[in-house]
């Protein structure tokens, strides 16, 4: 059993203290007042210490050590000093000083100004820790509610000298199960109370073990990889991929889906359904999917201070079950990227957005545009770099990309990271002006293609044929177009009577005539070669007579309608009634009819060859 | 999102394909399937979609366009249903002229009949065999039209294409021949043909012999003997031709012709015959006879007929997938038989004969499609065509007569073209547009089905909620992606077949047997284990190695294709193997029924107790006692059901899929 091994530890630890107890005072500070606070109201222990510390000795003294026992100190995920005033935050480092016993982990703080004699300092501590609230039993039923486990010390272990001090935790409103109870130990409601103790020696340890039910949610990711693409042209891609495991006691036996959906007493509350990720303001184009598709059960709810996105994964999570997903989303460009002296920076979140959620390795990638150069990173806290190359769409020489990586992340390390490069805004045009290239030249080549010669033999029979066949259609087109003019000079003709029948101007209908007879005469004469082209060309043989028959009737059209149209003059000149020369034209008239319409039904066929 | 079950085996294998290369993906032998035996991949399948979805991706990759081969094999069916199209215009106007062409372009790319398979997400076989069958097709007709060897070179590339594609290439071997006899028959016998129907038999042939899984079956199997001698007797017509050139003496010829026709068909009877004796060529196989004979599956073999899309065809189908087609169809062909070309006869082939495929096979309306949007286009083109050029003529003549002003002699003229057909122009123009309100109709009727029937993964489902809101059931992909999280790498899950490609791509677990039936003793040992009751079951399974058996169950929410339904089939198909089983147990006077009235074998067989484990605890709907079956509208008959061996590993949330875990054998005492 781990809880029998964790015990122990627990009691060599104290061995050790005991003997540490022995070893002369770290140096001569004196902490006058220790308050401690313990949240596990959560998945990780956050632990929260304003310490009063008073110099009485003699030297000065510029460094701090903060120590944790050594089950504490190695799941420790977070740590920050502050002082009140003046406001600051503390660097930490840490220690490995002599004479130590490894079952305690140091820390080393360097204090703002130094400590001289009968000064005094406040320092604030924030630590988390992960994996501090052990699940006992480790293996549950789907019935059993989840019981966990805290260790800690109901006296502060410190090098130095306690003159007073006290432990509150803070445990989620829920059932007890048992507790330690040392003296001045008090249950106030959900907050447990040791202390105050006067007068502790250094390292001073007196181990408590809290056990009690937690209802939160134990999410943690094993791997979590945030890739956060910025794009010039506005927009910051975040895309987050969650291996999700439920780090709880795990399930045992059956799981009975009739238990966990049964109205009146479900069962299963050691399970979790939801995640809640709180983005920034104005993201948008979320999407949430895992390995086989998208996952239709996610709610938004957005305003202008954040937008909410609550995911249900397919499957309820219970202890020891897994999951994956990807959640994705689009952020405005504006928001995120500044300038200044002459470089870019990208001032981002570094941790997750999933509330409550515990990372146990963490893989940032900050893809910046092609063609960045000039690449630093500034971040709040350690983390390894490297650097790496992404292809993306019409990428030649890669996206730079910044990887950053962490392990432990709790909700604390969300603070923002800085990725500071050079860019030039050329670079931006650079991918548009390759598609259009591209295109460019595919069509130049369609053209080339379709406008050049690529047979191989010039002499070939198919070779030859074909290009007849261009000639014969080039001619035929000629005779078209003639055609055509022919009958648009005749209906200049025809409009020439209509305008005589109205104003019974013979004579310039009679011009009309004359230009309509020369111009058709040009024709005829253009007509000429082309038809003995088409007769004597082999491979048009099929269709000549077509053509052929074409400009007979045309010719016959061209007779008739100029009968018609002396007919009509002279009918003018002799000033005979309209009616007259109407009866006169009849038959005519029916005959330039059923000649137009046949010659419109060749050139149709001629058309469609 | 990829739709249906066999798609996700060939996104697994493209997947597979694009990580381990080519050479790999030929030798790949899968232990994740069929659980002893495994698979040998390479050689069982058909690896054109695989290999086009591979290349679009690496050209793709090469363009520097950075995509993922999931959305490359996403959108392949698309892509080639486009192509489709542009080939259908090319057909339609091979055989007919360019408005044909493009009418028939307009009605493939929206008819429901082809949307089904090439929607956005249906990576399947079929996907690019439309467009290749369709090819094939084009390039045979163009290369009998022109006699020219290059034509006939293409659509010989277009029918290895077709063979790498999908096993529907037999369609192709077999009406292609079928195509050429008739035209011998109908003496209609040219040089163009030869040339064309032997460069493509012979190449094609020895193309199709490249693909591991058809191997030697184009000169092994029965079903490819028709080509076969189809092609031999093309030679003996050549080669008549050829004496008769020679003799000159039509008496001589006669008697010649009747003594090679004769021993033609008598050296080709008998090496058929010793062919067949001897073993050397294969008969046809049970899903050929199937395909002409529509109740032989029935008798034969049970895990053809299992399936749903193996089914005969109903009418409604017909009239969901062609709508307004289903009347043009005929009136095409009347425009094909009186205009009769070495085209047209191909296409009233391919029209007949893939109709009647159709109405053996729901899944083959696929394969008539493109034939009847092409008779449908012919139809539609040439009557709008006849149609327009009477309006044409009318307004001409209007038009020249009415320059001469309101004459008398222009009122006669009209007359006398007026008098043979009264109200002709009216009639035109009414029917002209009686035919746009067909076609819109059967535009709009497309649209609907497309977005209504064709658009949804049937993998969700989807349902209406009591306030006209969209409920979905994810409660496959829940179980699949609970089965890959949370169980062993190793684990091993007995389903029935239909499940398995799903299980193996989503879940990512091995699975007993899957949807490529090739061994049907092992999906008889899986409807053996489900329809024995839990001790015997146990014991199949534990030889099996199962650690996981999962069934769907639609009791809860009334969905109908579950395994309860499915359930005599199981014990068909397990009964065909192994008499214990009987189909006659479990049934009540020749009814299945589930509720108290059920057998007994009924109650205790392993797949009702694991389908309606802890089931009768639950209410299912208001006012039904509890246990109240919604899919089979009853009460459950064994409400009890206790399990010694498995227990619930995992349900969904719909009680759709539910999972058992097999326990440990316990200790003996």
């Amino acid at each position: 059993m781990k809880q029998s091994s964790v015990v122990v530890v627990d009691l060599l630890l104290l061995l050790l203290t005991i003997a540490v107890i022995a070893t002369p005072a770290f140096s001569d500070l004196v902490l006058s007042k220790v308050e401690r606070r313990i949240d596990v109201t959560s998945q990780f222990a956050r632990v929260t210490k304003s310490l009063k510390v008073v110099n009485p000795g003699s030297e000065s003294i510029s460094e701090f050590m903060l120590t944790f026992p050594k089950f504490l100190g190695n799941n420790l995920a977070y740590l920050s000093v502050k002082t009140k005033r003046p406001l600051a935050n503390l660097s930490v480092k840490k220690a490995d000083p002599k004479g130590i016993p490894d079952s305690i982990s140091v820390y080393s703080v360097a204090l703002p100004k130094t400590l001289s004699k009968g000064d005094s300092l406040t320092l604030e501590v924030v630590a988390t820790f992960t994996n501090v609230l052990q699940p006992f039993p480790e293996k549950i039923t789907q019935g059993e509610i989840h019981l966990v486990m805290l260790q800690e010390s109901a006296q502060y272990l410190s090098p130095y000298t306690v003159e007073s001090q006290s432990l509150s935790i803070k445990l989620p409103n829920a059932r007890i199960e048992s507790y330690s109870k040392l003296e001045n130990t008090k249950l106030q409601g959900s907050e447990l109370k040791y202390g105050p103790y006067k007068n502790l020696p250094p390292f001073s340890y007196s181990p408590i073990v809290v056990h009690f039910e937690s209802k939160a949610a134990f999410a943690v990711a094993e791997k979590l990889v945030r890739e956060i693409e910025v794009s010039h042209w506005g927009n910051v891609q975040v895309t987050e991929h969650y291996n999700v495991v439920h780090r709880g006691a795990q399930l045992k036996g059956e799981f009975s889906r009739l238990d966990f959906q049964a109205r009146p007493n479900p069962r299963g509350a050691s399970a979790f359904r939801h995640l809640l990720a709180r983005l920034p303001p104005r993201a948008h184009s979320i999407y949430y999917r895992d390995d086989i598709g998208n996952i239709s059960t996610s709610e938004m709810q957005s305003d202008s201070k954040k937008t909410e996105l609550l995911i249900e994964p397919r499957f309820p999570l219970f202890g020891g079950w897994k999951t994956f997903f990807t959640i994705g989303y689009g952020l405005p460009l504006s928001d995120f990227l500044f300038a200044s002296e002459g470089k870019r920076f990208v001032n981002i979140s570094f941790g997750s957005p999933m509330i409550d959620l515990v990372t146990e390795k963490l893989i940032v990638q900050v893809v910046l545009p092609e063609g960045s150069k000039d690449i630093s990173v500034t971040t709040p806290f350690a983390v390894k770099q490297s650097r790496e190359i992404k292809y993306s769409h019409l990428d030649i020489a890669g996206r730079p990309v910044v990887v950053l990586e962490k392990d432990n992340v709790v909700p604390d390390h969300n603070q923002h990271i800085q990725v500071y490069y050079k860019f030039s805004n050329i670079n931006l045009l650079s991918e548009p002006l390759m598609l259009i290239s591209g295109f460019f030249v595919l069509f130049i080549t369609c053209i080339i293609y379709t406008r050049a010669d690529f047979s191989i033999s010039k002499s070939s029979p198919t070779y030859l044929a074909k290009l007849q066949w261009d000639e014969v259609l080039a001619t035929l087109q000629e005779v078209q177009s003639i055609i055509q003019k022919c009958l648009a000079a005749h209906d200049k003709l025809e409009a020439s009577l209509r305008d005589l029948s109205r104003t019974g101007d013979f004579q310039t209908c009679k011009a009309a005539r004359k230009s309509t007879d020369s111009l058709l005469k040009d024709l005829s004469k253009e007509l000429k070669p082309l038809l003995g082209f088409l007769q004597s060309s082999p491979s048009a043989s099929h269709i000549s007579p077509k053509v052929e028959e074409l400009v007979v009737k045309e010719k016959e059209l061209q007779e008739k309608l100029m009968a018609k149209h002396t007919t009509v003059v002279e009918g003018y000149e002799k000033k005979s009634s309209g009616r007259d020369i109407e009866n006169r034209i009849a038959s005519q008239q029916q005959k330039i009819i059923a000649l137009r319409q046949e010659i419109e039904d060749l050139l149709e066929f001629i058309d469609e060859i | 999102m990829i739709h249906e079950f066999d798609p996700y085996f060939n996104y697994r294998t493209t997947l597979f394909l694009t990580e381990k290369g080519f050479y790999e993906f030929w030798n790949w032998f899968d232990s994740e399937s069929w659980y002893p035996l495994g698979r040998i991949i390479g050689g069982t399948l058909y690896p054109g979609l695989m290999v086009t979805a591979a290349l679009i991706y690496w050209a793709l990759r090469f363009l520097r366009f950075f995509v993922h081969i999931r959305e490359v094999c996403v959108l392949t069916a698309p892509f080639f249903a486009s192509n489709t199209t542009l080939v259908a215009y090319f057909f339609g106007k091979e055989i007919w002229d360019t408005g044909a062409g493009l009418v028939a372009a307009v009605l493939i790319a929206i008819c429901p009949g082809y949307i089904s398979r090439s929607v956005a997400g249906s990576y399947d076989n079929e996907a690019v065999a439309i467009f290749a069958l369709l090819l094939t097709f084009y390039l045979f007709v163009k290369a009998v039209n022109t006699g020219s060897l290059a034509w006939a070179l293409g659509s010989a590339f277009g029918y290895f294409y077709m063979v790498s594609a999908w096993g529907g290439y037999v369609f192709i071997i077999n009406l292609v021949p079928l195509y050429v006899l008739v035209l011998l028959i109908t003496g209609r016998y040219s040089m163009r043909l030869y040339i064309a129907y032997n460069c493509m038999y012979i190449l094609g042939m020895l193309l199709a012999m490249q693909i591991r899984f058809v191997g030697f079956q184009h000169v092994q199997s029965g079903e490819h003997m028709g080509a076969m001698g189809v092609f031999l007797l093309m030679q003996v017509f050549y080669f008549l031709d050829w004496v008769k050139y020679q003799l000159n003496d039509t008496k001589l010829f006669q008697t010649f012709l009747r003594i090679t026709v004769t021993s033609a068909i008598l050296v080709g009877g008998i090496a058929l015959g010793v062919g067949t004796a001897s073993g050397y060529i294969s008969p046809w196989t049970g899903r050929f006879y199937s395909l002409l004979d529509p109740t032989y599956a029935k008798d034969h073999i049970p895990i053809i007929a299992s399936v749903s899309e193996h089914q005969p065809t109903a009418w409604s189908s017909f009239m969901f997938d062609y709508h307004i087609l289903l009347f043009l169809f005929p009136a095409g062909l009347y425009f094909c038989f009186k205009r009769l070309s070495d085209a047209t006869i191909f296409i009233v082939m391919y029209g007949l004969t893939s109709l009647y495929f159709a109405g053996v096979m729901v899944r083959l309306i696929l394969v008539a499609t493109p034939a009847v949007c092409l008779i449908s286009a012919i139809a539609v083109s040439a009557t709008v065509k006849n149609l327009t050029s009477l309006l044409r003529t009318k307004q001409k003549v209007s038009q020249t007569g009415s320059t001469k002003g309101a004459g008398s002699s222009k009122a006669s003229s009209k007359v006398t073209l007026d008098q043979s057909q009264p109200f002709q122009k009216n009639g035109a123009s009414a029917l002209l547009v009686g035919v746009f309100y067909l076609l819109s109709r059967y535009a709009i009727h497309c649209t609907w089905v497309t977005s209504e029937a064709y658009s949804s993964p049937s993998i969700v489902l989807a349902a209406r909620g009591a306030h006209g809101n969209r409920i979905l059931f994810d409660d496959y992909r829940e179980a699949y992606y609970w089965l890959r999280q949370n169980t062993p790498t190793d684990a091993k899950i007995m389903s029935w077949w239909d499940y398995g490609y799903q299980i193996t791509a989503m879940g990512n677990r091995t699975v007993i047997v899957d949807n490529n039936t090739w061994n049907n003793t092992h999906i008889a040992t899986v409807g053996r284990a489900m329809s024995s009751n839990e001790d015997e079951a146990y014991e199949i399974m534990r030889s099996l190695d199962v650690n996981y058996v999962l069934v769907v169950f639609g009791g809860v929410t009334g969905y109908s294709s579950d395994d309860i339904n499915k359930f005599l089939w199981m014990v068909r198909i397990g009964g065909g193997v192994f008499p214990v089983i009987k189909e006659p147990d479990y049934l009540v006077n020749g009814e299945f029924r589930v509720d108290k009235g059920a057998s007994p074998k009924m109650l205790n067989c392993l797949m009702y107790k694991l389908c309606y484990y802890r089931f009768g605890e639950l209410t299912t709907e208001y006012g039904k006692p509890p246990g109240y079956d919604r899919a089979r509208g009853g009460e459950i008959g064994n409400k009890d059901i206790k399990l010694e061996h498995l227990e619930e590993a995992y349900t969904t949330s719909n009680w759709i899929v539910r999972i058992y875990r097999v326990k440990p054998p316990t200790n003996r005492l």
